[in-house]
């Protein structure tokens, strides 16, 4: 029942979008101001999705076996918790969650936009049901959430294990709403450039929308990683897999378009680069989609794969690409050359320079994920891009972009001098005596390395006296960089740091090092709802005289039958101590790994401050007006 | 004029970024982890069904031969099409059809046998299922050709017409 009420609700929703199109292109022509009944009708338009995706959480409560997605992906053992986010782990559910995140955006907007030109309102309006229009058909013809099915069966085929963690039952939304948060960029800059609107005011009201998908793309990302690092099982938390390159992608266009906006706000310059960025942005995180879902790479998201699927994907991306290429091409009026002059010490100079080291990145990224697809498509050969790739292509770069990173903020708008030089010099020699000093003892490349930490202390010193001398003036600025020196730090220690142990131990065993010693206590089984647990215990005594009890545990889950290992993470302020453990064949012995990861914490922590500087710049702006 | 170069070659590249990814569709490789085949068989201790001594796997498995392993349960109502094929496969000299129970209980299962017959030479006693997880089954009915100590062909789910006149063929 909820099933039907579900797919007729996103029927209805499919025409409500199409009848908003006649009723916006009325109202564009015929009358001055901004006709309310479209809101209404946006509005009607939102609440069908909504009641079609309460139909399918319905669906997955009750376990009603009937609707295929149900069947494939849950189980009546599960936990509720992990049957209503059942919902969107998996294919259908997920793009049901698209279109809602879609509507309610496009809804909001035009609530948030009522003191814009109506013209513009009602083109980004068209823009935007152009996309919510094409993932209505998408759902409906490709990828139906409410598919019948019988006889009924009286089991599902139960959720994938890996899935069932808290952090994965948030991440999907939260990122969701980070990328679906660009589609709005995306139609607004169209909109703006077919009506040559771009303009300080119009920076100033699309800084909100960038600023919201950015703070939920960020959070989604950590999210994402914090999960890979505690479910995987081998103490990383990014693996450069192409799905996780595919939300780094779209982030570090958006972060470049949050930057070029910020010129924008001041004065009309960098406009290319805002309408390009926005439109990138949109289809970096629709080419994302298409990568994941039409089973063209290999990753381990393993969605249910299908080649109409991505075709219809495929097509439908392109679609929006030359649209959007004709209207910049046809539309956007650049700005003066004089605007883009800039004197070379300034602070739009080095945003600029902050770009093209984005781009940079982004196109590291961008060509290791699709390369191995137009390698094996015009030669046939398979290859896999790992991360050795990119921390060559990348960590070198990373030094000048630090540094940048610095300087950058401390400069005026138009024209500037560096001020505080004395601080700035002394700041630089401290991080340089401090970085030698720590990777002096390490068996590491000597001055590569110093250069690198020298360059994320050197940032790491800047925001910091920053903190003192300017309080609350450009807190989320000087707050983001500063996370993003404390991301970088702690990145840089916890690779330099982390040790490990791996060996087989039977149960009364001791493995001893010089470091470590590890005694395999005992173990036992648990029966939960939906899995078996072998809970390993493990005396641990570090040479410091410290002893830590960790216990990892293996699941058995019964349905589907897949065993996952389980970690157990310590966490204090200065190392992760992570264990995990796995069955050997013969049975006797068991395969434990030991790790210390050190400030893992702080990798986690300095993401969030990044997105919390987000924000605040978001409630700073609606605080000053 | 230069400005009507510039979005012919922006559309170009993206005309043919288009065709590149259509082509990869068509070729699209979907994932199908083909578990083992080719590999050497999981070594492994376990209970067989009559007796409750531990044997090894190394003991059942002999080298130049050819096995079956059949995973299967009384409680999966699949297992009962295929078990025709597996008692017409037993009377085949050069192939011996071993048993691997899945998770079931032994009067259930020896009630099965007694119903429609024992197919199996060994039948190995997975009550935890943790040995069908080894082999890299998916469930239950699974069966596995095996030559050498090395799987040659799995085949998931009930064995038909179309699969039993493959392995015959193979074992020949």
């Amino acid at each position: 029942m909820a099933s039907l009420i579900g797919y007729y609700s996103l029927v209805f929703g499919l025409c409500f979008s199409i009848l908003i199109i006649p009723f916006s292109i009325k109202n564009f022509r015929n009358q001055d101001v901004f006709d309310n009944k479209i809101i209404s009708l946006t509005f009607l338009q939102f609440f069908f999705v909504i009641i079609s995706f309460f139909g399918l959480i319905i669906s997955f409560i009750n376990s009603d076996f009937s609707n295929e997605t149900v069947f494939n992906h849950s189980h009546t053992t599960k936990p509720l918790f992990y049957k209503i986010a059942g919902t969107w782990g998996n294919h259908e559910g997920s793009l049901l969650l698209w279109l809602l995140v879609l509507t309610l955006f496009i809804f909001l907007f035009l609530l948030k936009s009522k003191k814009q030109k109506k013209q513009y309102r009602i083109l980004t309006l068209l823009f935007q049901q152009i996309i919510i229009i094409g993932f209505f058909i998408f759902v409906i013809k490709t990828s139906n959430p409410f598919n019948y099915i019988f006889p009924v069966p009286t089991e599902g085929m139960g959720l994938n294990p890996i899935l069932q963690d808290p952090a994965l039952a948030i991440h999907p939304p939260i990122l969701y709403l980070g990328y679906v948060g660009t589609s709005i960029i995306f139609s607004s800059t169209l909109a703006a450039t077919s009506i040559n609107f771009i303009s300080k005011e119009w920076a100033k009201h699309i800084k909100q929308w960038v600023l919201v998908s950015w703070v939920f793309l960020t959070l989604g990302i950590l999210l994402g990683s914090i999960w890979a690092y505690y479910e995987l099982g081998w103490g990383g938390f990014w693996f450069w897999d192409p799905v996780e390159n595919i939300s780094l992608m779209p982030w570090l266009a958006l972060t470049t378009l949050l930057h070029c906006i910020l010129v924008l706000e001041k004065r009309i310059a960098l406009t290319s680069w805002v309408v390009v960025l926005s439109i990138s942005t949109f289809t970096l995180s629709m080419c994302g989609t298409f990568l994941v879902r039409s089973g063209i790479l290999n990753s381990v998201h393993t969605f249910a794969n299908d080649p109409e699927r991505g075709l219809f994907i495929l097509i439908f991306l392109f679609c929006l690409i030359f649209l959007s290429l004709f209207i910049f091409f046809f539309f956007h009026k650049s700005e003066n050359k004089v605007n883009d002059n800039f004197f070379w010490l300034s602070k739009e100079t080095s945003i600029l320079i902050n770009n093209w080291f984005m781009m940079y990145f982004l196109s590291v990224v961008l060509i290791g994920t699709v390369y191995p697809i137009f390698l094996e498509v015009l030669s046939s050969e398979k290859i896999s891009v790992g991360p050795p790739f990119y921390y060559k292509l990348i960590i070198p770069f990373l030094i000048p972009f630090l540094f940048a990173m610095t300087i950058g903020p401390k400069l005026k708008w138009i024209k500037s001098d560096l001020k505080n030089k004395i601080y700035l010099i002394l700041s630089l020699i401290i991080s340089l005596l401090l970085s030698a000093l720590i990777i002096k003892n390490l068996n590491i490349k000597f001055l590569a390395n110093t250069i690198l930490i020298t360059s994320a202390f050197y940032l790491f010193f800047a925001t910091s006296r920053e903190f003192f001398i300017t309080k609350l003036k450009n807190l989320s600025q000087n707050l983001a960089h500063f996370g993003f020196s404390l991301l970088i730090l702690s990145i840089l220690f916890n690779n330099y740091f982390s040790t490990e142990v791996i060996t087989n131990l039977k149960i009364g065993e001791t493995y001893q090092s010089k470091k470590v010693e590890i005694n395999f206590e005992s173990i036992k089984q648990n029966n939960e709802q939906n899995f078996k647990a072998i809970i390993g215990k493990f005396n641990i005594e570090n040479s410091d005289g410290n002893i830590e009890i960790l216990r990892p545990s293996i699941r058995i889950y019964n349905q589907p039958n897949i065993m996952t290992s389980e970690a157990d993470i310590k966490t204090n302020f200065l190392k992760d101590s992570f264990m995990t453990m796995n069955l050997v064949q013969n049975q006797d012995y068991f395969n434990i790994r030991y790790q210390i990861k050190p400030f893992m914490i702080w990798i986690w922590f300095s993401v969030l401050l990044i997105s919390f500087a987000g924000l605040i710049s978001l409630f700073k702006k609606k605080y000053e007006k | 004029m230069k400005n009507k170069i510039f979005p012919t070659i922006i559309t170009t590249i993206f005309l043919m970024i288009f065709i590149i990814f259509y082509k990869g569709l068509q070729k699209s490789n979907i994932y199908v982890p083909e578990t083992n085949i080719g590999e050497n068989i999981p070594v492994f201790k376990v209970k067989t069904f009559d007796n409750s001594d531990q044997i090894s796997s190394r003991d059942v498995f002999k080298e130049n031969k050819f096995y079956l392993i059949n995973i299967w349960a009384s409680w999966c109502v699949p297992c009962k099409n295929e078990h025709p094929f597996l008692m017409d496969l037993k009377n085949q000299n050069n192939i011996e059809i071993i048993g691997l129970n899945y998770k079931d209980n032994k009067i259930n299962a020896q009630n099965f046998l007694k119903d429609l017959g024992n197919p199996y030479k060994t039948i190995f006693f997975d009550e935890s299922g943790i040995i069908a997880i080894e082999w890299g089954a998916y469930g239950v009915p699974e069966t596995f050709l095996i030559y050498d100590r090395k799987i040659i062909k799995k085949i998931i789910g009930p064995l038909n017409n179309k699969s039993f006149l493959e392995i015959k063929k193979l074992i020949q």
